[in-house]
């Protein structure tokens, strides 16, 4: 049997990734205590050199496929890898002061969330069930032992034991339906899967559809969405900051490139059905998102069932099962990313200068005490609710503009009218920031590195809404939409 | 398609009465006199020393994740071996692959006091 040789150089980023994460496993064990710094260092180095090697691929125009036919390349995958890369990047600069604070073992954070952007990495990549489930695996486990990291604390372990209970089901269910796919199918291959389901008979239907339940089911907790979100509030409460700011958003590009190599590559026609069920998961998400926000107290809390709700946003996205909606998701995602990375950067600032920020009144006065951290807050609120010129407005107004593209103005109207109820708890958090006075006045002051990551965030979140048009056109460009 | 399972349906139907009836025939026929000292539980004759569900050291779990990764690994090294001459010289260096991750993790686990009881 003679094994056709792959053509590596497709996975290059993957390969690079894969070789300094073990390089820095084990550099971390040798190197001594003081000089743990080397190891943060080491792991941004990889991701600056991934995002260089995966950027030279740019370009190709359609898909590549190697390993094959298991690994595809295209600029859907590339432009998911470097947002990928960038909140890693964000994430692991918000950790560089804060772990050390905490009791947190330093190197294995970074080398488990490089270990977790290889699988991500895997995942948007994938031409293949199993090569899928693979990335998959590896981009959860990791997870599951970051949250776990404060193993001392109650709270850390009580939320890594729910994550990862719930998350082994959910795993289990995308494999269940996705092996019921291939036997309905014969072929784990994803375009190929596509094409049999096009020529398949109304006979062999029932069974596809229980596969893909079962495979949406998994997709739909990984990205946190009602009625499987129950784990998001705990663990985004329960884990460490720098960690949650990793998995809110990393984790969540990953999954919605894992909705797009699934449903949209691999089981496009049967979207008549996966579109009613993304419609109840995008309704409902943006429901019990923005309600149960209203009620939360905890800063963690309430962003994540806002994240739940602009989770369901993004599935709106999807719903539309036009390359106009999908750019439109992808989009909605990535400016989704740049606001998680704000809002929890603040978080993480306000902790690592020793502050308690676990209650949204802990925000209090936050003008007085260090007014660029407080506008940086407000421009990410504010882009969170919609409101313009910052770009979480047109985020929600691509989503809209594509629902109404295909006739769903209920949806649309639905859409805007929990957008409206969600504006209430993000200008809350401005009010507590600006018109209320601090119980304790001290100035708040954070490490330079930081106070570029959040700048960057809040000003690149104005700038994208004043000058959308490069990023959204490449987002439409990878589906081959025109934009409008 | 389905009638080339009906012997697997046969015999888990078969396995059920068989171990279901002489169960069934047992507690129906046979003679029932319990008192105390049947009734109370015991260890090879004597009095039972303790509670069954004792709690024991988290170690051994620790030990057995290690253990079967490396046990693992023989179940795919078995494999390779026999076909090593058909996958030629590709399927010797996937190994190696393969195998050179497995030992970074084997330092980490070593190197950071995995392996030691105490």
């Amino acid at each position: 049997m003679n094994f056709e040789i792959p053509n590596f150089a497709l996975a290059l980023p993957e390969i690079f990734v894969l070789t300094m994460a073990c390089a820095i496993l084990l550099i971390d064990l040798f190197i001594p205590k003081h000089a743990k710094t080397l190891t943060y260092l080491l792991a941004q180095i990889t991701l600056l050199g991934a995002a260089i090697l995966t950027f030279q691929q740019y370009g190709h125009p359609g898909s590549v496929t190697t390993f094959n036919g298991m690994f595809v390349l295209n600029n859907l995958a590339i432009v998911l890898k470097l947002f990928i890369y960038l909140s890693a990047f964000a994430s692991f600069l918000y950790a560089r002061s804060y772990l050390p604070k905490t009791k947190i073992p330093y190197g294995e954070y970074f080398v488990l969330g490089l270990f977790s952007v290889l699988g991500m990495m895997v995942i948007v990549s994938a031409h293949n069930f199993i090569v899928l489930f693979l990335g998959l695996e590896l981009f959860s486990l990791p997870i599951y032992a970051m949250v776990a990291l404060r193993r001392d604390e109650g709270i850390c372990v009580e939320a890594a034991i729910k994550y990862f209970v719930t998350g082994a089901i959910a795993t289990g269910t995308l494999l269940y339906g996705l092996s019921m796919l291939y036997g309905a199918t014969g072929s784990m291959d994803i375009t190929r899967v596509s094409e049999v389901i096009m020529q398949s008979s109304l006979s062999d239907e029932l069974i596809l559809v229980f596969g893909l339940v079962f495979a949406v089911v998994g997709m739909v907790f990984k990205l946190g969405a009602v009625p499987f979100h129950m784990w998001v509030p705990d663990v985004y409460e329960g884990a460490p900051t720098p960690v949650v700011l990793f998995l809110g958003t990393t984790a969540k590009i990953a999954a919605l490139g894992l909705l797009f190599r699934l449903l949209v590559d691999g089981l496009q026609p049967l979207s008549v059905q996966w579109q009613d069920l993304l419609i109840i998961v995008a309704v409902l998400s943006m429901a019990l998102g923005n309600l149960a926000a209203i009620v939360q107290s905890n800063i963690k809390r309430m962003l994540a069932y806002s994240s739940i709700a602009h989770m369901g946003y993004m599935a709106l996205g999807l719903v539309t099962a036009t390359p106009q909606g999908y750019g439109a998701a992808l989009f909605y995602m990535i400016t989704y990313a740049i606001m998680t990375l704000g809002a929890f950067g603040v978080v993480a600032i306000m902790n690592n200068a020793g502050c308690e920020a676990s209650k949204v009144s802990d925000l209090r006065g936050l003008n007085s005490r260090n007014p660029w951290l407080a506008l940086m807050m407000l421009l990410v609120m504010f882009s969170m609710a919609g409101i313009p010129p910052i770009v979480g407005f047109m985020a929600k107004l691509s989503i809209l503009e594509a629902l109404i593209g295909v006739h769903l103005v209920w949806l649309a109207a639905i859409a805007l009218f929990f957008a409206v109820i969600g504006a209430y708890y993000y200008i809350r958090v401005v009010k507590v920031m600006y018109f209320e006075e601090p119980e304790d006045a001290t100035p708040i002051k954070y490490p330079v590195d930081m106070q570029i990551a959040i700048s960057l965030s809040g000003v690149g979140l104005l700038v994208l809404g004043i000058v959308p048009g490069a990023l959204f056109t490449l987002c439409q460009a990878v589906f081959g939409a025109t934009p409008y | 398609m389905l009638q080339n399972y009906l012997p697997i349906l046969i015999f888990i139907a078969i396995a059920i009465v068989i171990s279901v009836v002489p169960l069934l025939a047992g507690l129906i026929l046979g003679p029932r006199r319990p008192d105390v000292a049947k009734n109370s539980p015991y260890e090879c004759g004597f009095e039972a020393f303790s509670d069954a569900r004792m709690p024991f050291d988290v170690r051994f779990y620790l030990v057995a994740i290690l253990f079967i990764i490396f046990d693992l690994e023989t179940a795919f090294l078995f494999p390779w071996a026999v076909s090593l001459r058909e996958i030629g010289s590709f399927g010797f260096y996937a190994m190696m692959v393969f195998l050179g991750i497995l030992i970074v993790g084997f330092i980490y686990e070593w190197k950071r006091g995995a392996l030691e009881w105490e």
